[in-house]
């Protein structure tokens, strides 16, 4: 099963955010912040990105392909909202830096076993999703259940659990009165 | 997180010279404003909620996403309340403050009240007769029909009489319909659409639905109907529609006949009085209780308009009863979040006498995305998880009708307060033995189709675990004679001249068909019984 650009691009639609990914990455590499002054700003979008990227190899069914191409789609369209954006990149880059603590290695770097027994130890599995709560819960919010959603929101995500038309995607009027899963989008 | 409501309207001041006042800006409040405006009049809403602008995908992130909050910011101080009776009531889960009342988050189901609904006293010997009958109603449900954007199909044999087709087409039967209907047919059991205020097609400058499947609590392609569509039409016409202003009194003069002014207060702190030659109360039903028995005077120590001593009496809802559970086969739910099929063949049985209708679900068993977003794991074990939870999942509903007790009653609780220092409403409420017996035929009805379907039932919602359907009404109830009701046929106060309401609470019976088509059609009634007042 591979995920397209496309797929993240609908899923952001879903939300309101349009043109979500048309641009590249270092379009949104924010200036180098000067100042110190903990608001985050100086993360590098690419890290952010690697960072996700690598949570969804985790988050994701194993036969999942494109998740780097959906992924960086997906954030990109995501941390336009300023507010959101800024949590989502700060969850991200601590989660980057817990890896580099505990095993010296970017998060994006560790072998994908251990990426998931780390998100594990971090208590992510578990944690109530809060946008500002502690560590665990605020990857829970904007890495995990970021991740989840936009995967399982989208259509093919959810053709793969039977539903091409899951809730918060506007997928039409015509699935619920057929048979059977169509098998794409548009037919 | 940011919300989408602000305080973006600076200007909170009366107007001068208004016509008409009119308290709370949902389907009752926004459809008199319309007509009103429209017919020259000066008009002004004052709406105790803010306006949510912009798109829906808040809302939307909001109801899907755990860790958000409610959608429409309700439960905070401003909204206390008391829940005194037998039955715990979750008012605040069962209304919206704001621009477009409780229509940004209902499911949008209209049908019309049966004959028999107008007449429960004289038929049967229980409830109460309205002092209008379905013939006086009929044209003006035609006309809410048009206003709303109903789709809907002339298919149901147990309907009440009309004369024209709806406004829109209906929503094709679903999938899962189709393996009702099966069973049905073998029972003798009549499906029919569901008459739905929800775009079939584009309508009124809105969006056809394009499947979000999240209507309840939020339509992010306005292809629901919200009562903002005729706040919106209010605005175009000319009137004043002010947000985040919160009536606490209505004042009346010397002789005790007319109101002359809503006082309100804003978020500035400040206080205002707004005069106007008439007045209509749009509060929904518990609110519209709580600010006549709040206007309390010395001429009216027991609450404006409540003479009669019945404002807040009679309270009534709609409860639900349901069953579901999995079937052999791929039953496809939740890729909309409205029903396409439903029957009303035992509406008007005698046995029992309550009204109740049946619904065949859209939306059984569980979401996945909303389920992975709650799961304890992930990958390929969620996965497997979610494959396994969804796809089998069939269920029925109904709604069954309460008759008016004086005993379920909506008063002021004195001993608490909301944020301004003013009582809350305090719901006295329970489920009677007669409803828990209509409940039990629903759950009857409903137990034989799944038989006959061969559902594996999982679980059952009935006489001892059924909940509120949040539709209140019978507060401020409709009648001819002064001692035993509020307002009159018109929906005009018996005890004051140029006070009206509109919305459920003047409802003498609740049938068991959901409230808003015949709250609309009641609120272009009253408008054109002020239009004939205007010079
Ligand atoms: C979950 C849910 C699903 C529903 N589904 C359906 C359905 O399918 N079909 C159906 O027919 N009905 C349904 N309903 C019921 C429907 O929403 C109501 O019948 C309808 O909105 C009532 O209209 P109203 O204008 O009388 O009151 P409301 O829509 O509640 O509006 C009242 C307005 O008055 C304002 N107000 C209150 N007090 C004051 C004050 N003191 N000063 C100023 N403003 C004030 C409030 O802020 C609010 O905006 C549903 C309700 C819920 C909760
Ligand atoms: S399914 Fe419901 S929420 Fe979605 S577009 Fe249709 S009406 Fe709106």
């Amino acid at each position: 099963m591979r995920l397209t650009r496309r797929d993240a691009i609908a899923v952001l639609a879903g939300l309101g955010i349009v043109g979500g990914g048309a641009v590249a990455i270092d379009r949104f590499d924010p200036p180098t912040a000067e100042s110190d002054d903990g608001d985050r700003d100086d993360i590098p979008q690419a890290v952010v990105v690697s960072t996700m990227v690598a949570a969804g190899e985790v988050v994701y069914p194993s036969e999942t392909e494109g998740i780097r191409e959906f992924v960086e789609a997906y954030v990109l369209g995501r941390t336009r909202d300023e507010e959101r954006g800024a949590q989502l990149r700060a969850a991200a880059a601590e989660l980057d830096a817990v890896a580099r603590d505990w095993h010296g290695e970017p998060f994006s770097d560790l072998p994908r076993d251990e990426r998931d027994s780390l998100l594990r130890e971090l208590g992510a599995d578990t944690a109530d999703p809060v946008a500002d709560g502690t560590l665990s819960e605020r990857i829970r919010f904007h890495v995990v259940n970021e991740l989840l959603y936009a995967f399982y929101a989208s259509p093919t995500g959810g053709r793969l659990v039977g539903i091409e038309n899951p809730i918060g995607y506007p997928g039409g009027t015509e699935s619920y009165q057929r048979a059977t899963t169509a098998e794409t989008e548009d037919g | 997180m940011m919300s989408t409501s602000n305080h973006a309207q600076t200007d909170r001041t009366p107007v001068s010279d208004a016509d008409v006042c009119i308290v709370g800006a949902g389907p009752a409040g926004a459809i008199v404003a319309q007509r009103l405006a429209a017919s020259g009049a000066s008009v002004v809403v004052l709406e105790a909620g803010p306006r949510f602008d912009g798109d829906r995908r808040e809302q939307l992130e909001r109801h899907v996403r755990p860790g958000l909050g409610t959608p429409w910011e309700m439960g905070g101080p401003r909204d206390e309340f008391t829940s005194s009776g037998e039955s715990f009531y979750p008012l605040n889960a069962g209304r919206v403050k704001g621009v477009g009342g409780t229509t940004l988050h209902w499911q949008g189901m209209v049908m019309r009240l049966h004959e028999r609904d107008f007449e429960l006293d004289s038929r049967h010997g229980v409830g109460a007769d309205w002092p209008i009958s379905y013939t006086d109603l009929k044209p003006y449900y035609a006309a809410a029909e048009r206003e709303l954007g109903v789709a809907g199909a002339v298919d149901n044999p147990y309907a009440p009489p009309r004369d024209e087709a709806y406004p829109l087409p209906a929503f094709p039967p679903s999938y899962s319909d189709s393996l009702f209907a099966e069973a049905c047919e073998r029972l003798e059991i009549d499906m029919h659409s569901v008459p739905s205020a929800r775009n079939s097609e584009p309508f009124d400058g809105r969006s056809p639905c394009v499947g979000y499947g999240t209507c309840k609590p939020v339509c992010p392609s306005g292809a629901k109907y919200t009562a903002e569509s005729h706040v919106e039409k209010a605005e175009s016409a000319g009137a004043r529609v002010v947000d985040h202003a919160r009536v606490r009194r209505l004042e009346h003069d010397e002789s005790g006949t007319s109101v002359v002014a809503a006082v309100y207060t804003t978020p500035d702190g400040e206080t205002h009085r707004q005069t106007a030659d008439e007045y209509v109360l749009a509060c929904g039903g518990v609110e519209n209780v709580r600010l006549l028995l709040l206007s309390a005077s010395d001429q009216y120590p027991d609450g404006l308009a409540n003479s009669s001593g019945v404002v807040g009496q009679y309270f009534m809802e709609h409860l639900f009863a349901g069953m579901g559970g999995r079937l052999d086969r791929p039953t496809r739910q939740n890729h909309v979040g409205f029903n396409t099929s439903e029957t009303h063949q035992f509406y008007d049985d005698s046995e029992p006498v309550n009204g109740l209708k049946l619904e065949f679900l859209n939306y059984a068993g569980p979401s996945p995305v909303v389920d992975a977003l709650h799961a304890e794991t992930w990958g390929d074990e969620l996965r497997t998880q979610l494959a396994d939870a969804y796809g089998t999942h069939i269920a029925m509903g109904a709604l069954v009708e309460q008759l008016p007790r004086a005993d379920n009653y909506v008063t002021l609780d004195t001993e608490t307060t909301d944020d301004l220092g003013d009582p809350v409403p305090e719901v006295h409420w329970s489920v009677d033995d007669q409803t828990r017996a209509a409940l039990a035929r629903a759950n009857e009805i409903q137990a034989s189709v799944m038989d006959e379907l061969g559902v594996d039932v999982e679980w059952t919602v009935g006489p001892d675990n059924t909940g509120p359907a949040f539709h209140h009404m019978g507060t401020t109830r409709m009648g001819t004679d002064p001692e035993t009701s509020v307002v009159d046929g018109e929906c005009r106060s018996h005890d004051l001249q140029n006070l009206w309401i509109a919305g459920s609470s003047v409802f003498p019976t609740g049938g068991a068909m959901n409230p808003t088509l015949t709250i609309a059609a009641l609120s272009l009634r009253l408008a054109e019984s002020i239009q004939g007042r205007m010079p």
